[in-house]
């Protein structure tokens, strides 16, 4: 019984100084909603843990990374072949980007399907949507590093459609590249994007994302606001669903462990082989594709015709995609009838419609290759 | 008249005749009376009329003479020259060193020299005989063109082919004594797969070692400085090997007395060693007072084993790399390996252990660096999998016991 | 009551013990990423060379092969005292070329390709010129590379 003594003793020097009992009495009393859907609760928790794997294995991979044309591939194939435990910590790294990229995905579109963006929850959509910004453009940032011949091609590829912006496509084009092509100078960009700057702002977001969900508990079903106290279940959040949370987040370790040892490069589309060093000189590979996650726009914008109307098609892709995206954004604010807690046959259908085109796209986009 | 300028327009456009066109008639008559395959067609294509020369420039006469009568009678004349005339007619220019000059300066002006030193020069103008081949045999008539071309008869994909068009006509080659089976042979020599299927152009065809102008089967004595162009080590091994003086002696051909000379065939191990179908027991016996079959027992045992080693270190680094392990420290070692056994397969020239054998011990060395190499990345490979195992149990066991927790949390 | 207490304590101990475990299968790999490798860190494209002038002027070929990525590089001195590197690897069957400063050349002996000093194929087979390397001298270190033509 005396170690219970010595942590009571910590609790209360810390509380004598910070007053963080309040605090803790607010998360004994704080509960989480039991239904048939409950199994969404879990999916921003992985995303989370995903992004925790994320910045120590990033971190790891600096300590050998060496940002540059003449030494970006050679560090990261020392890494690889050299540096015990190297392979585990480059495919740990890119096993959990892909599965992370994954569960936001997942993460959002099951908030959006039971609206839970609805009022009091506009600014967490909102800041959940930067955080989904952010995971795309640290996945593309990332993607380069390597500075190997994929990831080479798939990087002029995605920063040409940025060129394709009307007014400032091309002085954002040679921003983001750091001159007209892709060379060493965009490597430098890329790094200091995708190891400082991003995770500055998505660790950033990601508090006031999390306080918010702290504060206001979790979104209650939709259909909870006709129900009578006793047909409503919960469960507390601490210590039954914290417990179950640590229970998701091992088993998926041990799967992102598995992954990586049995398939450090990546397997089917999902792969990242590190293949030969970047070479403008040499013949394009014969495929060159986006990450699975781009894949949906990519082709989306490549079955676009060369002009629509008076309109370059790729402006018109960017325009419309740009459109959607915002208009996603702002949903909470344009879903009226969601406000008052009533489901809008509108927006469940745009939802149906968007991940229907995504998962047609990013299929076909396989298919036709 | 309209009906003769017509063709003669005719003949104009169809024709890189242009420079010399303006003043020579001789296609206007010869066009029309000459067959598709007939030289005022096939002329066209020549490089002697792409250069600006004219048919007059070698045949004489006067081209602006619309009589063909009156042609043949006009100054300078030649006409069409006889088979053993044909050299003589070619060297007019080509000869003429101050000619050719103010044509192609680089081009060599001694054909004919080299064409009386030749077997075929020989033939025909000592001799008389038409069966031999002369300039317009390799050349063609009014479709010579450079070798630099790929369709011309003298590009070297082609040469074989040239040759052949006598040299492997069983009939005319008996007359000579010769076999006719040289084009074939040469076909599936090493030097034929070379050039067919790598389509390597600096692979030897037969002028290389036969000459062209001056063409004639090399010498005993100087085989080995032909084959020595290319193969240069291998004959500076040999010329300092025993067998230099032996074959001298015995009047044996040199290289071709193991590696034949048109059917070169991609040597073999087995060729070298104690016992049938070694090539060395032809000569060598235990009792010869040489050393020769000790030798020939060394080189062989030490390719073996090399040889042997090899395909062991390849069979590890491919189990190294199915299992997708970092392999290029390996694979760089396997191609000095490979390296290695060239060398020492060259170096078996010298036909004296002490060079050889040092040679292979590097091989044998280098090989089980791949081995070693590779065991430790399969080693790993296997590590991984028992690491992944035990995490796996200590995380299924953590699993379990949480979900034990949860359910004693739950039941209160 | 004692009963109930046991399994508490036994799976207390258990889920402890298989937390402890789960922790060292966790930071093993990441100690024994983080400690460096008997070669400390990555070779880049600009290459050190283990050897210096005066090892290669030793040679009595006045040349050493030096390891480059995947392929292998020549360095040797010319007849005007300077220092060039060129890919040792014959362009007509991969083998490897030498230094001959008794003829000036470069020379691959698998079937007697010849190759200036600055790596042009002069006679013999080989159908391209060598791949030039740069070369830089620090004092005594010498740096080689590849050029890089993006920059």
């Amino acid at each position: 019984m005396s170690d219970k003594n010595i942590s009571s003793k910590m609790f209360d020097w810390v509380d004598s100084r910070f007053k963080i009992s309040a605090l803790v009495d607010y998360m004994g009393t704080k509960v989480v909603p039991t239904h048939s859907h409950s199994i969404f609760y879990y999916f921003g928790g992985i995303s989370l843990f995903l992004f925790i794997i994320q910045v120590v294995s990033g971190i790891l991979l600096l300590m050998y990374y060496r940002p540059g044309a003449d030494s970006a591939y050679e560090s990261v194939q020392f890494i690889v072949s050299t540096v015990s435990f190297g392979w585990l910590v480059r495919a740990v790294h890119s096993w959990s980007a892909n599965l992370m990229v994954f569960f936001v995905f997942l993460h959002m579109f099951t908030v959006y399907f039971t609206q839970a963006y609805r009022k009091p929850r506009e600014l967490t959509w909102l800041s959940g949507m930067g955080l989904f910004a952010l995971t795309l453009l640290f996945g593309f940032s990332g993607y380069l590093l390597p500075w190997n011949e994929l990831a080479f091609y798939a990087t002029r590829v995605g920063t040409g459609m940025a060129g394709a912006v009307p007014v400032i496509g091309k002085d954002l084009l040679i921003i983001m590249r750091g001159g007209t092509e892709v060379t060493g100078a965009t490597i430098g960009r890329f790094f200091g994007l995708h190891v400082a700057i991003l995770p500055g702002l998505f660790t950033l977001l990601l508090s006031g994302h999390l306080i918010m969900v702290q504060r206001q508990g979790m979104s209650e079903p939709i259909d909870w606001a006709n129900k009578s106290d006793a047909e409503k279940k919960y469960m507390k959040f601490f210590p039954n669903f914290v417990l179950r949370d640590l229970l998701v987040w091992l088993i998926v370790l041990n799967i992102i462990a598995v992954l990586a040892t049995f398939f450090p490069d990546g397997i089917g589309v999902i792969h990242w082989p590190l293949g030969e060093k970047a070479d403008s000189f040499a013949p394009p590979p014969a495929v060159i594709r986006p990450e699975w996650y781009f894949m949906f726009a990519f082709q989306a914008l490549k079955m676009l015709p060369s002009h629509i109307l008076f309109l370059e098609g790729e402006l018109v892709g960017i325009i419309v995609f740009s459109l959607g995206g915002l208009i996603w954004a702002i949903v909470p604010f344009i879903d009226r009838k969601a406000a008052i807690d009533q489901k809008s046959k509108l927006f469940v259908a745009f939802g149906y419609f968007v991940l229907a085109f995504i998962i047609f796209m990013t299929l076909y986009g396989y298919m036709v290759e | 008249m309209f009906k003769k300028s017509f063709v003669y327009l005719m003949i104009c456009m169809f024709s890189a005749v242009m420079v010399s066109a303006a003043e020579n008639n001789c296609l206007t008559c010869h066009a029309d009376f000459e067959e598709e395959d007939g030289p005022s067609h096939l002329i066209t294509k020549d490089i002697h009329i792409q250069k600006g020369l004219g048919c007059v420039d070698c045949h004489g006469g006067d081209a602006s003479l619309d009589d063909m009568d009156d042609v043949r009678d006009s100054k300078g004349y030649k006409g069409v020259p006889s088979y053993k005339d044909v050299p003589k007619f070619c060297a007019s220019c080509h000869s003429d060193a101050a000619y050719m000059h103010d044509h192609n300066p680089s081009m060599p002006t001694d054909q004919l020299e080299k064409y009386k030193t030749s077997v075929h020069g020989k033939q025909l103008l000592k001799k008389g005989d038409t069966n031999v081949a002369n300039c317009i045999s390799c050349h063609t008539v009014h479709q010579i063109n450079t070798a630099k071309l790929p369709h011309s008869s003298t590009h070297p994909h082609n040469i074989p082919e040239t040759c052949g068009k006598c040299h492997a006509n069983t009939e005319l080659m008996k007359g000579y004594g010769l076999e006719a089976t040289v084009l074939e042979d040469y076909k599936a020599s090493v030097h034929g797969a070379a050039l067919y299927e790598r389509g390597d152009l600096s692979a030897p065809v037969c002028n290389d070692c036969h000459g062209n102008h001056g063409a004639a089967p090399p010498g005993v004595s100087s085989l080995v400085a032909v084959c020595g162009t290319c193969h240069a080590i291998e004959s500076e091994l040999f010329n300092n090997s025993p067998h230099k003086v032996a074959y001298e002696e015995n009047d044996f051909p040199m290289c071709m007395t193991c590696h034949s000379n048109h059917k070169i065939l991609k040597p073999e191990d087995k060729w070298i060693g104690t016992e049938e179908p070694a090539l060395c027991v032809e000569c060598h016996s235990t009792d010869d007072g040489t050393t020769g079959i000790e030798t020939a027992a060394g080189i062989s045992n030490a390719l073996k084993s090399l040889v042997q080693a090899q395909s062991e270190a390849q069979l590890a680094l491919d189990e190294a790399i199915e299992k997708g392990m970092a392999t290029t420290d390996a694979e760089f070692k396997m191609k000095e390996l490979r390296q290695s056994l060239i060398q020492t397969r060259t170096k078996l020239h010298s036909f004296n252990l002490d060079s050889v054998l040092p040679r292979a011990e590097q091989g044998m060395k280098e090989a089980d660096e791949v081995k070693k190499n590779s065991a430790t990345l399969i080693e790993e490979f296997y590590f991984r999998r028992k690491g992944l195992g035990v995490t796996s149990l200590i995380f299924t066991f953590l699993i379990i016991g949480l979900y034990f927790l949860i359910r004693k949390v739950e039941k209160k | 009551m004692s009963g109930e207490k046991s399994r508490r304590g036994f799976l207390e101990a258990a889920l402890g013990g298989s937390a402890l475990l789960a922790m060292a299968a966790i930071f093993y790999p990441m100690y024994q990423y983080i400690t460096p490798p008997k070669l400390a860190e990555a070779k880049l494209s600009q290459l050190k060379l283990s050897f210096s002038r005066a090892d290669i002027e030793s040679e009595p070929k006045k040349a050493k092969y030096f390891k480059y990525g995947r392929s292998m590089g020549i360095i040797f001195i010319t007849e005007t005292n300077e220092l060039k590197a060129l890919s040792a690897m014959c362009t007509h069957l991969d083998c490897t070329v030498q230094h001959r400063p008794d003829l000036g050349i470069l020379w691959c002996s698998c079937h007697n390709g010849r190759y200036g000093m600055d790596g042009s194929n002069i006679s013999g087979p080989p159908p391209r010129p060598l791949y030039p390397y740069q070369v830089k001298e620090v004092g005594e270190t010498i740096f080689v590379s590849k050029e890089i033509a993006d920059e």
